[in-house]
């Protein structure tokens, strides 16, 4: 078990800079989460705490020891690989013991390590058999039974549910979790879905274009993103953007919406947004926001109807997603299952101001 | 349209008709050789009466003959040995550098493969001639006795190895290449964070990954090395006293330049069981193995 820092983490390849000085404390036992759209340097990242990557500036450390030049075998780290990589000519319990068999450790040692970890996964009834004999979902297992077995002080995870199908996916990130609950190894765990990233992490590190956006908890980076970026990343469907003027209307600082309603600010935001009267920002509503007029759940009288005209309507069963047109833009709202709005109608729909982000458009930056 | 006549149209007498050409291919070049070799090997050398096996008993009754059978599997052994060898080290040697830079090094890589080799056969025995070639001018410039490349028993054996190694060895490379880039690397930086060495990834991922196209390449070129003719033909002739003859030399010798095509057919027919087991043998490993990766 041991911390990891990453200190001013620059890579490039030829002339292409992947990843743009990091700067990362990971505490002992975290499970913390690189999240992203591809291409944001995320995978690079791990690579280079993995030391697959050699690293263009800056220190990597785990523990006391700073591991820039220290080979991946040495530095007490175990990965599991998107594709799971196990060997295709070894039996799963050779798979799993192959690490532990190259440094000479006693066979008896080995047996029981192999069988612990096959019983924590329940793969216990595997060991005999070979990669292609399993389903999508052992195979995983197996790649994350080759790491326990190492007893390593951190787990490194390379998008390791992309290849499952959905259902799949849903088990093995429960299953993630209570292994991180049961082992409390530190973990670094990399991947494009924002569900996982909420839903595994004790911190999530939104990255973008080899920089770091935010890094808290997912209920920081959901309710209070830093940037556009992470406002517009986090969340499904994403939030709605548009164009809106603060403005001071019948003693109240206001956020008129552009061809909408205008929502009145908590005092608080009110503060921190007066400054801006008079200039055009940029509005973040999330579309749970956006709720139908006859709205039950939570009575939040705050609300401010308005009446757009309905686009698309995508029912999903416990919930509704509406697409409507407001002025210019398309806007997405999530209604409840009782009431039927459909395509091409005129309806009301009530702005809920109370999660209202404004984003400054020359800096990005949520005011 | 046409309408096609009705025994045209069922589809199994489409493709029945399709595949004419490729059965009359096989007869005429694989099948009507075969079965008349056969025939031959078993008439009188004027080839006036039926004799059985009378050749077969000839041939087992002659020293020659099993001199010829002793040098045939020590050339194809000895040559297929360092031919996967070297194959295997330069492939190795290919897969390490970046991409870009090794098309020009499998091309050039590949020439002796692709020179017809009675050609470069003949450049190398220009070098072998023991008086005014470079290579025993160089020995002698660097105070090494000359060497008798072809007259001398083990020297003749020798030569005809090394040229055969080095016509052959690129075929092997190229295998063995397209096997390594078949390799997942993701199977190696695995290894890496299981603590494997190189020698160890070599031996535990790249060898067992690529044993089965291993295997197919030695037997393909254990079958064309045993059948192996212009290289002896040009440099020895199966000289000195015949300790260089090879089944396919040995077979000319007897059949064509000695007038006797009957017992010629018997010699090339030898070759055939043995290649045959051989074959079975190692493709049913293949299979067993392909079916256990897959």
């Amino acid at each position: 078990m041991a911390d990891v820092t990453l200190q001013n983490l620059v890579k490039t390849f030829d002339t292409v800079e992947a990843v743009r000085g990091i700067d990362l404390q990971i505490p002992n036992n975290e499970f913390v989460v690189l999240v992203g759209p591809s291409g944001c340097g995320k995978s690079t990242v791990l690579r280079m705490i993995a030391g697959l990557e050699d690293i263009t500036s800056g220190d990597i450390r785990i523990g006391d020891l700073r591991v820039n030049d220290v080979p991946p075998k040495d530095r007490n780290i175990a990965m599991v690989f998107q594709n799971y990589a196990l060997y295709p000519h070894m039996t799963v319990e050779q798979n799993m013991s192959f690490g532990l068999r190259l440094r000479k450790v006693a066979k008896a040692e080995i047996r029981g390590k192999v069988q612990r970890a096959a019983d924590i996964l329940g793969i216990a009834e595997l060991l005999g058999r070979r990669p292609r004999e399993l389903s999508g979902g052992q195979r995983q297992r197996v790649a994350m039974g080759r790491a326990i077995v190492r007893d390593p002080q951190v787990f490194l995870f390379d998008e390791p549910l992309s290849n499952l199908d959905a259902k799949l996916r849903g088990q093995m990130r429960i299953e993630i979790q209570r292994l991180h609950q049961q082992l409390r190894t530190t973990t670094i765990y990399v991947t494009h879905d924002q569900v996982e990233a909420m839903t595994l992490a004790d911190r999530v590190v939104v990255m973008n274009a080899g920089r770091i956006e935010q890094a808290g908890t997912p209920d920081e980076v959901y309710h209070q993103p830093r940037t556009r970026f992470v406002a517009g990343f986090m969340g499904s469907p994403a939030m709605n953007f548009l164009n809106c003027q603060v403005t001071e209307e019948n003693g109240h600082t206001v956020a008129r919406l552009a061809d909408g309603p205008a929502l009145p600010l908590p005092a608080e935001q009110a503060a921190r947004v007066r400054s801006y009267a008079g200039r055009t920002l940029v509005a973040g509503l999330r579309p749970e926001n956006i709720r139908e007029a006859a709205s039950h759940d939570g009575g939040n009288s705050s609300g401010i109807p308005h009446d757009v005209s309905i686009d698309i309507v995508e029912p999903l069963g416990r919930e509704t997603i509406v697409y409507f047109r407001l002025g210019d833009s398309t806007l997405c709202a999530r209604v409840g299952t009782e009431v039927h709005p459909r395509a091409g109608e005129q309806t009301s729909l009530v702005f809920h101001p109370d999660r209202l982000h404004l984003i400054d458009p020359e800096t990005d930056l949520v005011l | 349209m046409r309408v096609l006549p009705p025994l045209l149209r069922r589809k199994p007498a489409v493709a029945v008709l399709m595949c004419v050409p490729l059965f009359a291919l096989i007869l005429g070049l694989v099948a009507y050789p075969f079965f008349h070799a056969l025939f031959l090997a078993t008439l009188n050398k004027a080839e006036t009466a039926f004799v059985g096996l009378d050749n077969f008993s000839f041939l087992f009754g002659r020293q020659t003959f099993w001199m010829v059978v002793r040098q045939s599997l020590l050339f194809a052994l000895v040559a297929v040995v360092f031919k996967a060898l070297i194959g295997l080290a330069a492939a190795h040697a290919i897969n390490t550098i970046p991409t870009k830079g090794q098309r020009k090094w499998r091309g050039m890589m590949l020439i002796p493969w692709v020179i017809p080799p009675a050609l470069s056969t003949l450049g190398w025995w220009w070098l072998f001639e023991p008086t005014y070639s470079a290579i025993n001018w160089g020995l002698t410039k660097l105070a090494v006795p000359a060497v008798p490349w072809l007259s001398d028993t083990f020297w003749a054996r020798f030569s005809i190895i090394l040229v055969n190694v080095w016509v052959g060895a690129p075929f092997f490379l190229i295998m063995y290449l397209a096997a390594l880039k078949s390799i997942p690397g993701e199977l190696y930086e695995a290894a890496e964070m299981d603590g494997a060495g190189p020698w160890q990834k070599f031996f535990y991922i790249t060898l067992p990954m690529i044993r089965n196209i291993i295997a197919i390449t030695t037997l393909f070129s254990i079958i064309v090395t045993l059948a192996n003719f212009d290289i002896v033909r040009v440099l020895t002739q199966g000289g000195p006293l015949n300790t260089t003859h090879l089944f396919a030399t040995y077979a000319f010798r007897v059949g064509i330049e000695s007038g006797d095509i009957p017992l010629g057919a018997a010699v090339s027919l030898f070759m055939f069981p043995m290649l045959a087991i051989l074959a079975f043998i190692i493709l049913r490993n293949v299979r067993r193995r392909a079916a256990s990766l897959a």
